[in-house]
């Protein structure tokens, strides 16, 4: 077993550090009082190739794996959670889905368009009465002569306001249960039956667009369709089984920033007459914050190496990861507020702003609860 | 059109240095080591030549041990096309041998432009690069912000403390870059990809026997603690005493 990253993954890394330094944090501070989602940004990492990692060069894409797209994520959730979104949204989420599931024609028409940031993606599973039940979902698709007739309400959907393609979950066939749900392929834009709203009432990432959509009888085409009628439940699972690497390398990230705001804090604050990294309680709360992190790290960077290893279908790593770097996120930033004392309360630091951030990675894409469903039913059955 | 950029792995400007064992030489354990940033703008000056042209090859070629490696891949990365690499071991900081070095390996090859920082961010002694022209015996601007090229020569900007300087340039020349010379880009993670198969030769260096050697490196005295000489009004004259007879600063 190696534990050294190769030279390239370094060089990615450093590419990640530096881009999240230069190009995210000038204007964080703005944008984050704006919920501003700056495009240009978005553009540029797509121009890295950051959305190519686990994509064949046949469609854009740099096949540089799971893995560096991984320490990618780290490396910018460690200035921006927000910023990690993209990530998701472009390439584990809609691309890397219709990679596996999708046709020649619809691969070819939407995978390098998310890879080079032309489209804007999206995927749409959550609803105002369904959430970790996702076979408890209402929306429909509605089988007609040319197509299907979406009708339904997505809630909490990342990009949906600025999205130009959504992956979109529905029942064609209610009565066959969650083997009833289809995954839709969905233009976004110039459908009068889709309207989108923005949340503005959420705690924090406020770089990522989050918003509502309706589907009111909207038309979409038979090429809509992807896999097979009544394979969406299964596109879902598998789906989220690779977005949620994306959230626990954000959680990473979130980690990393946490402690490494909090060391330098801790060594630079001085209160009776020293720094307070003298005082053993402050160094416990360093030291817990510094273990968790490595250890949400190895999870994260094994499921992902199992993933380019061609081991896809990685639930068992991939949940443990996912619960143990968000649960590791949420307490790095509680204790790094903590540290910070009344600083760490104020949004002139950003430990805040990771406090607010963090909360958000126990409930998407499966809370934290079901990620130890996921957990206990796969060792219960080994 | 032929470009060469020298360029040189340096310590990250942000590393703590520490003094190694024997007290002549930077401790290289926990250290990043990168390309020396004013190199960088030198790399990133060839390759915006190279896409104004259409055309050229560009060449960098490093001087220092195994690990400068490394760095000449960033430099692939960033779109350099191939390179060499002059094997040191012992990491010579004499900065006239290290130019008799490069300057021999450069008889054999064929450029246009010359590149280098103003100077390495480690020992900043900013020799190189002129003494390598001078060894060559071809025309050298230093410290330049703007470079065009064309009809075989080069249009160059430098500042200085006397105003902006315009210099035309017959080529082959030498020029070493200064900050505001350009933005240098970052790697595509495709290109990091492909750099690890671009060319790299590696030969010994000619070193002679370095005329210069360290004797011993210290750390900067520690900076004595703040003076605070009073409170509001009351405090300003003794305040202007003490910076004009004590700091000398007015």
């Amino acid at each position: 077993m190696k534990f050294d990253f190769t030279e390239e993954q370094k060089s990615m890394m450093e590419v990640g550090r530096d881009f999240a330094e230069k190009e995210i944090l000038p204007t964080q501070e703005q944008d984050e009082k704006s919920h501003h989602f700056r495009k240009e940004t978005f553009k540029k990492m797509a121009e890295l190739g950051f959305f190519g990692c686990v994509i064949p060069e046949k469609y854009g894409g740099n096949e540089t794996g799971h893995l560096c797209a991984a320490l990618l994520t780290e490396e910018i959730g460690r200035v921006s959670a927000s910023w990690t979104l993209p990530f998701n949204m472009q390439m584990w989420g809609p691309a890397f889905t219709i990679l596996n599931y999708g046709n020649e024609e619809q691969k070819e028409k939407y995978i390098p368009a998310l890879v080079n940031g032309d489209v804007i993606g999206a995927f749409a599973i959550t609803e105002p009465n369904s959430g970790s039940d996702v076979a408890g979902m209402g929306t429909t698709a509605t089988e007609t002569d040319d197509g299907y007739i979406l009708n339904g309400q997505k809630m909490w959907i990342s990009n949906a306001q600025t999205a130009d393609m959504s992956l979109v979950y529905a029942y064609t066939d209610k009565a066959k249960k969650h083997k009833g749900i289809s995954c839709f392929l969905v233009n976004m834009k110039n459908n009068p039956g889709i309207k989108t709203a923005a949340i503005e009432t959420k705690l924090g990432l406020f770089c990522a667009p989050t918003g509502e959509i309706a589907f009111e009888d909207a038309k979409i085409p038979k090429s809509a369709l992807l896999g097979q009628k009544g394979e969406g439940f299964k596109i879902c699972m598998w789906q989220l089984n690779n977005t949620r690497l994306g959230c626990a390398a954000r959680g990473v990230g979130i980690a990393r920033g946490c402690h490494e705001h909090a060391i330098k804090y801790a060594l630079e604050r001085t209160q009776f007459g020293q720094p307070i990294a003298e005082f053993e309680m402050i160094q416990d709360q360093l030291a817990l914050m510094y273990v968790e992190y490595e250890a949400a790290r190895l999870l994260v960077l094994k499921a992902a190496y199992e993933k380019d290893q061609g081991n896809i279908g990685n639930t068992l790593s991939v949940s443990t990861a996912k619960y143990y770097a968000a649960e590791a996120a949420v307490n790095a930033s509680g204790l790094a507020m903590k540290v910070f004392g009344s600083y760490g309360y104020s949004s002139e630091y950003p430990v805040e702003r990771f406090f607010r951030d963090a909360k958000s990675l126990q409930t998407v894409e499966g809370t934290s609860n079901i990620q130890k469903v996921i957990i206990a039913r796969a060792i219960l059955s080994k | 059109m032929n470009i060469v950029v020298c360029v040189k792995r340096v310590p990250d400007t942000e590393t703590k240095i520490k003094i190694g064992g024997e007290g002549t030489k930077i401790d290289p354990a926990g250290v990043e080591f990168i390309i020396s940033p004013f190199d960088e703008f030198a790399v990133e000056e060839a390759i915006r030549v190279k896409e104004k042209l259409g055309k050229g090859e560009i060449t960098i070629l490093s001087l220092g041990s195994a690990d400068a490696q490394t760095i000449m891949r960033k430099a692939y990365a960033m779109g350099a096309d191939k390179g060499v690499h002059l094997n040191d071991p012992s990491e010579c900081q004499d900065t006239l041998a290290e130019a008799q070095a490069l300057a021999a390996a450069l008889k054999g090859m064929q450029f246009d432009l010359l590149l280098f920082g103003k100077q390495a961010v480690d020992y900043d002694n900013g020799a190189v690069g002129v003494q390598v022209a001078k060894l060559l015996n071809i025309p050298v601007v230093t410290r330049i912000i703007k470079l065009d090229v064309a009809d075989g020569k080069a249009i160059v900007e430098r500042e200085s403390d006397m105003g902006k300087e315009i210099v035309e340039v017959k080529l082959p020349a030498a020029f070493t870059a200064e900050k505001g010379l350009n933005e240098p880009r970052y790697p595509k993670l495709m290109d990091i990809m492909k750099a690890k198969k671009k060319p790299l030769e590696e030969k010994p260096a000619q070193l002679e026997a370095p005329k210069l050697s360290i004797v011993k490196m210290d750390y900067p005295p520690a900076r004595p603690p703040g003076k605070i000489v009073g409170e509001g009004e009351e405090a300003v004259p003794a305040l202007v005493n003490l910076l004009k007879n004590e700091a000398k600063a007015l």
